[in-house]
């Protein structure tokens, strides 16, 4: 299948590019952009015209729900929520169930995800065995296996040592860690910030040290150890102090954000809105500013959905009762760049946080339009207006925060290997610009 | 924020927190209360306003005092009224809460009181309900109890007529505490010169300033020349959590004993929600002391809970009419 993509704004941080520029498709891959190959007869053209095409995106944790917990969602449903939201690479923590920590669950997961999944899924292994943070894993067996990084997951290893020596062998393996930064002690009392709300509302507070505390400590052993780390779900601004500080000494270390830190803060949680329940819990307005600006320095450049999907009961209790976590795969894209809307970032900026940034955290070769590169590629529309309406989702979990909310840069065409995998109604388009 | 407890025209529907409340409505219970409070001294204590009505007592955490008085309280109101004792274990998921919600809905109740033990529960229960039922929030985890609130400010109204001339102390467990959060909502509402919170940095809430309270945690400068004191209960598991070292050095540090009292205004009233730690948060001599009003706030819960029951029931423009 020749494709040619006509007359759109390619934007592709990793070349530089941002020019109004053709792409042409053969064979699965990029084979040229800008001028047109000799001899190239497409069999279809799709006419970008003032539509924005950009890599597919990189999502560097989302959460699918399988493989035992089908009755909430599947890798089919969320793959295809995935490619709806433009996003053609995506990245599974450890936190599955079975818990990833075995050869042979990665080719189970693996398994699963070529025959159901219609979108790149790659995954990381478990750093401790059964994450139970006491016993190291067999990072090289799962390396073996395809893991592309190692992860705790959602449990915080309690023990300094172990740590430290799960550091040390997976940088003896030259496999990147990836840690959700939280003191278990301070966050096991509260379900969300502590602060105002939390005082306000009576409920357990999550103090802004469990996260600043644990990154502190495990900055401290990255350094000892020289593993490459990167923290995932930033919630604080003080947290991103810290990374700031450490990269300035010349740390490996990266982070990454959530649209919801990046848009909403504890007061979005009202009256015990239990579709706010999330860990690490939305934070006050100066951490989510404080959180903006890191993103625009560069500190923190990676934003990612976090996607959690749920079903409706999770949600459904006294708010202490209910699950945390957010449905975000269909959200990403036009969160991350409603915050160019709102003068935060420049476009550049937020497609290279949603692509080439988190393909080169994760070591992919994805996330950039280059000539020969595989054609995953998302088109969107700059000037479409639709409402966020949760209950369309393509993911089985209905669960954001993010109804009623407006949005522009609608996707309207998703290519994964130069297949047109999403493609959206016509008459769905306000401004209808296919061909 | 909407307040989802009052209906379009502003009348009580549901009573789940003081929050949002406006001055006139609280002032309105606290007549009403009066009203209701006369009835005491007759033979015949029952007036016939929500007759023929079904109020449910849904008590998922124990309560002895409360639950009495509401029944009460919907007794002389002439309604029938049922308290059931529920098992939080065995609902202590959404689901199976709004199971039992559904299925005692089905039996036609027009009311559910409710305690529960997790902030929000009452919020949740009244989103829930159908559009008829009314909910009042007998305690909600942390969060909120405003018919306790209610009948303080009753309270601290009979004995001290201006509130903006009052200065009112809570003492104790603040940050666990339903009770002070309401209170304070209320004090601030009916417009209390100043309300002070004392008590170790352990069991006052973080950002504490922004309820609108003065922080102190040495109870001799925060007794200093204050109107009413209200001491709060304090949980014996609270020394699990490494809260406090020992309920001796709180009552060393906290305990209401005599020597401080003297440091209020001579005139001070000294309250308590009950049920009290003689000797813990309060010592026996001022519990049972003239300057106490311990008992009449558990007489007074009568009144102010006939009062937003009916208030609550009455708000609904169907049942007027079946009642005119």
């Amino acid at each position: 299948m020749k494709l040619k993509i006509s007359n759109g704004r390619v934007i592709d941080p990793a070349n530089h590019i941002d020019d109004q520029l053709d792409i042409f498709i053969d064979n699965g891959l990029i084979l040229a952009v800008g001028k047109t190959p000799e001899a190239f007869i497409p069999d279809r053209i799709i006419d970008a015209t003032d539509q924005i095409v950009c890599p597919g995106l990189v999502d560097i944790s989302a959460r699918l729900g399988e493989p035992s917990q089908q009755h909430a969602s599947s890798i089919s449903s969320e793959t295809q929520a995935a490619i709806k939201g433009g996003i053609t690479s995506l990245c599974i923590p450890p936190d599955t169930d079975p818990i990833i920590d075995s050869p042979a669950a990665v080719e189970l997961l693996g398994d699963r995800a070529n025959k159901a999944g219609s979108a790149n899924i790659y995954i990381i292994g478990a750093l401790t065995q059964g994450l139970e943070g006491e016993l190291l894993s067999e990072m090289l067996a799962l390396k073996k296996a395809g893991c592309i990084g190692v992860s705790n997951g959602l449990n915080p290893i309690r023990n300094t040592l172990v740590l430290r020596r799960a550091m040390e062998y997976a940088a003896t393996l030259d496999l990147t860690i990836f840690i959700n930064a939280a003191d278990p002690w301070l966050q096991s009392q509260g379900c969300i910030h502590e602060g105002m709300v939390s005082t306000r509302l009576g409920l357990g507070g999550i103090p802004e040290a469990a996260e600043t505390i644990a990154i502190a400590r495990d900055i401290s052993l990255i350094e000892h150890s020289r593993v490459t780390a990167h923290f995932h779900n930033i919630s604080s601004g003080k947290s991103a102090a810290l990374i700031k500080e450490a990269q300035e000494r010349g740390l490996p270390i990266t982070a990454d954000v959530s649209p919801h830190h990046l848009h909403l803060s504890e007061h979005d949680i009202g009256n015990y809105d239990s579709l706010s329940h999330v860990i690490p819990p939305l934070r006050s307005t100066r951490d989510r500013e404080q959180l903006q600006q890191s993103v625009r320095e560069g500190v923190i450049n990676t934003i990612s959905s976090h996607h959690h999907p749920l079903d409706s009961d999770a949600k459904l209790g006294p708010f202490a009762d209910t699950t945390p976590g957010i449905s975000g795969l269909e959200t990403l894209l036009p969160l991350t760049l409603k915050l160019v809307d709102d003068d935060e970032l420049s476009l550049q900026q937020a497609i290279a946080s949603i692509t080439i940034n988190p393909a080169q955290i994760l070591g992919l070769d994805a996330g950039h339009l280059t000539v020969g590169a595989k054609a995953d590629i998302c088109i969107f529309n700059p000037e479409s207006h639709c409402e966020c309406l949760p209950e369309k989702f393509l993911s089985a979990g209905k669960n954001s925060p993010f109804a009623g909310w407006h949005f522009h840069n609608e996707v309207s065409f998703t290519f994964l290997n130069g297949q047109i995998l999403y493609e959206r109604e016509p008459n769905d388009l306000l401004s209808s610009q296919t061909s | 924020m909407t307040n989802n407890q009052l209906t379009e025209s502003g009348k009580l529907k549901h009573f789940l927190t003081i929050e949002g409340l406006k001055r006139d409505l609280l002032t309105d219970i606290m007549d009403r209360a009066e009203q209701f409070s006369s009835l005491s001294g007759r033979q015949v204590k029952k007036v016939p306003l929500l007759r023929g009505k079904t109020i449910m007592n849904l008590f998922f955490e124990d309560s002895t005092r409360t639950r009495t008085t509401f029944e009460l309280a919907a007794k002389r109101l002439s309604a029938d009224v049922m308290s059931l004792n529920i098992n939080t274990s065995a609902t202590s998921k959404g689901e199976s809460l709004l199971d039992t919600l559904h299925n005692l809905q089905a039996m036609h109740a027009d009311m559910f009181v409710v305690r529960h033990n997790e902030s929000g529960a009452a919020e949740f229960i009244a989103q829930h309900v159908a559009p008829h039922v009314s909910v009042i929030n007998a305690g909600d985890g942390c969060h909120a109890h405003p018919t306790q609130a209610m009948l303080d400010m009753f309270t601290i109204r009979r004995h001290k007529q201006h509130f903006p001339d009052l200065c009112v102390a809570i003492v104790g467990d603040v940050l666990h505490s339903r009770v002070a959060r309401s209170q304070i909502q209320a004090l601030a509402i009916l417009g209390v010169g100043e309300v002070r919170i004392i008590g170790p940095q352990t069991l006052l809430p973080t950002d504490s300033q922004t309820l609108g309270v003065h922080v102190y945690h040495d109870m001799e400068k925060g007794l200093k020349d204050v109107d009413v004191v209200i001491t709060l209960r304090l949980q014996f598991e609270r020394m699990q959590g490494a809260l406090l070292p020992s309920p001796q050095e709180y009552y060393e540090s906290y305990g209401l004993t005599q020597a401080k009292l003297d440091l209020a205004k001579p005139d001070a009233i000294v309250m308590h929600p009950g049920p009290i730690n003689r000797g813990v948060e309060i010592a026996s001599s001022i519990a049972d002391g003239p300057q106490s009003v311990i008992l009449e706030q558990v007489t007074h819960g009568i009144a102010v809970r006939m009062a937003i029951m009916s208030m609550a029931l009455g708000s609904q423009p169907e049942q007027q009419d079946k009642t005119a």
